[in-house]
């Protein structure tokens, strides 16, 4: 027993050492833009690796945008079918159907980059584009011209991602929900409508929170597939059908051909920034998760 | 004295297994009526069957007819069946997501009742109603499960009337209970047979004694023996009644 201790313990602290290591390996690494560019490295827009200017702020803004973006599609949509799967069909139907949206889930990240390439991009470019243009043009981010790389086609394949994940997630919340409390609201005289809207969601919050976040973790961490159909352009664009890059994005397409130390310093703290960004998004769920249990 | 509800040729099904057997019984108004019997026997299921809730189970089926001042509610739309006949569960379920008075006008916001201070006052007159308002007056905006097993009971009970329901039914109310709120639970059926019609489950025949003005007994889903509780308990008629009163069997 108190071997099994030590080990275990042993185990522990090295996970733990393992992720200090890598932050203090990430800050040492990056110190030589620290030190040239300061804090302004995070709020300059300017990313010239020819002319050794470096600025975060382009790929900031098209993590967090991409990522907010497919949030605010995936999670109505990931809801809407967790409730359809599992109080609107029959559970056989409902299996059959969860694993073909769970199949989304297993897809690796390159093959749903080609997709978007060959499938979305001209959809965007012939399709979604010039609607968009036509009937919101008058909104700025919405305006042309459209090529078919663009943040809102990242923000795309982002969604298709995560609705599986979130899918799942909320699935399962709402499989825990007793029947005693969807019941005992029946009993009221509620519609199904009802006891989904005012027990089952309620009920499920937490778990549904949690999906989010797991969600959102893989949006803002994803590479592969966004940096296929993202464009690669290192700009702020006001439009959302324009070019743009993520954190995740630039390094992968940048780091094996680094033109200098510098640049491969301003690389890794990119990815400082990246893994600063998800440490706090994680300790934002755990927030909302321990409030919510408190609550409920 | 009239009929509030008759129950004619009730059979229920779960699946393919029969548990309500051609059950016929008339309920009277502003009446206590228990049902007893065995566990298994089909007691829950019954009462179930008297508000449509028995099929919101999956593969569940009932087949007769259950009539409330005459209407087959079969025959109506099973919401407003529900507003009109209140139930109470076997074990206290609040919901854990709304306070101790959101709980109590969950049923009223249902009906589309949004004004807060009407609410507010229906929520005090309910909670008042069960005997909960000195108990809890303090502590409305605590979600409802903080409360004892027998606040909560009685808190369902509060809710279920906030929807001025004619017919209470209540599934075994007291089983999760300690004896004390137990009591005051039974004070409180007592009470509120002066303005509702009450079908209460119980598997304790004491409470049955105690409580209700007639007594139905229930065995292997068949109704055995119907009459005024007095009459039942002393000179029951049918020997398998008898037998479960004096404890031989269940
Ligand atoms: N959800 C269900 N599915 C299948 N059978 C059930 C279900 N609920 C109850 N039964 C069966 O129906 C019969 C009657 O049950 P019930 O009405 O709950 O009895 P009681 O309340 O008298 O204990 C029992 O044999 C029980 O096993
Ligand atoms: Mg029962």
């Amino acid at each position: 027993m108190e071997k099994f201790r030590i080990f275990t313990a042993v185990f522990a602290l090295s996970l733990t050492a393992l992720a200090m290591l890598l932050l203090t390996q990430l800050i040492i690494s990056s110190l030589p833009v620290m030190e040239t560019f300061g804090f302004r490295f995070v709020i300059e827009s300017v990313w010239d690796p020819v002319k050794e200017v470096f600025g975060a702020l382009p790929f900031i803004y098209g993590t967090l945008v991409t990522s907010f973006i497919a949030l605010l599609i995936a999670v109505p949509l990931s809801i809407g079918a967790a409730v359809f799967l599992t109080q609107y069909i029959s559970p056989k139907l409902s299996y059959v159907l969860s694993f073909l949206i769970e199949i989304i889930a297993a897809i690796p990240s390159v093959v749903i980059g080609l997709w978007g390439i060959f499938v979305l991009i001209p959809f965007i470019r012939e399709e979604v584009g010039p609607f968009l243009i036509e009937y919101l043009g008058f909104i700025p981010v919405f305006q042309g011209p459209v090529y078919g790389p663009s943040i809102l086609t990242g923000a795309l394949i982002l969604t298709i991602m995560i609705v599986p994940i979130i899918t799942s997630m909320t699935k399962d919340a709402i499989n825990t929900v007793p029947i005693l409390q969807r019941e005992g609201m029946i009993a009221l005289g509620a519609t199904r409508w009802e006891v989904i809207t005012k027990v089952t969601l309620p009920y499920a919050r937490p778990g549904i929170i949690g999906g989010v976040m797991l969600g959102l973790g893989r949006a803002i961490g994803e590479t592969m597939a966004i940096t296929m159909v993202i464009g690669n352009a290192p700009e702020i664009p006001a439009s959302l059908l324009a070019p743009g890059d993520t954190l995740a994005s630039v390094i992968a397409n940048q780091f094996s051909e680094a033109t200098s130390a510098l640049h491969e310093s301003a690389l890794i703290e990119l990815g400082l920034i990246l893994f600063i960004i998800t440490i706090v998004i994680n300790i934002c769920a755990r927030l909302i998760l321990r409030r919510e249990v408190a609550r409920g | 004295m009239s009929t509030k509800i008759r129950i004619k040729s009730l059979n229920g099904w779960f699946g393919e297994k029969q548990v309500l057997k051609d059950i016929n019984l008339d309920i009277e108004e502003n009446s206590i009526t228990a049902i007893i019997g065995p566990s298994g026997c089909g007691k829950t299921t019954l009462i179930r069957c008297i508000n449509r809730m028995h099929e919101v189970t999956p593969g569940a089926r009932v087949e007769g007819s259950v009539l409330l001042d005459e209407q087959d509610i079969y025959k109506e739309d099973p919401v407003k069946v529900r507003e009109r006949i209140g139930m109470v569960f076997q074990r206290p379920n609040p919901f854990p997501t709304m306070s101790v008075l959101e709980n109590a006008v969950a049923g009223l916001k249902l009906k589309g009742i949004r004004n807060r201070k009407l609410l507010a006052e229906k929520a005090e007159e309910v909670i008042k109603a069960v005997g909960l308002w000195d108990e809890v007056k303090n502590e409305l905006n605590k979600p409802g499960t903080s409360l004892s097993g027998g606040q909560q009971q009685r808190l369902c009970i509060a809710r279920a009337l906030a929807v001025e329901p004619e017919v209470l039914l209540m599934d075994e109310p007291a089983s999760a209970l300690d004896p004390v709120s137990t009591m005051r639970l039974e004070d409180l059926i007592y009470e509120l047979k002066k303005e509702y019609t009450i079908v209460i489950v119980t598997h304790n025949m004491q409470q049955a004694a105690r409580v209700s003005d007639y007594t139905a007994f229930l065995y292997m889903g068949e109704l055995i023996e119907y009459s005024n509780t007095k009459e039942l308990f002393e000179r029951p008629k049918n020997d398998l009644t008898e037998r479960y009163i004096s404890g031989r069997f269940g």
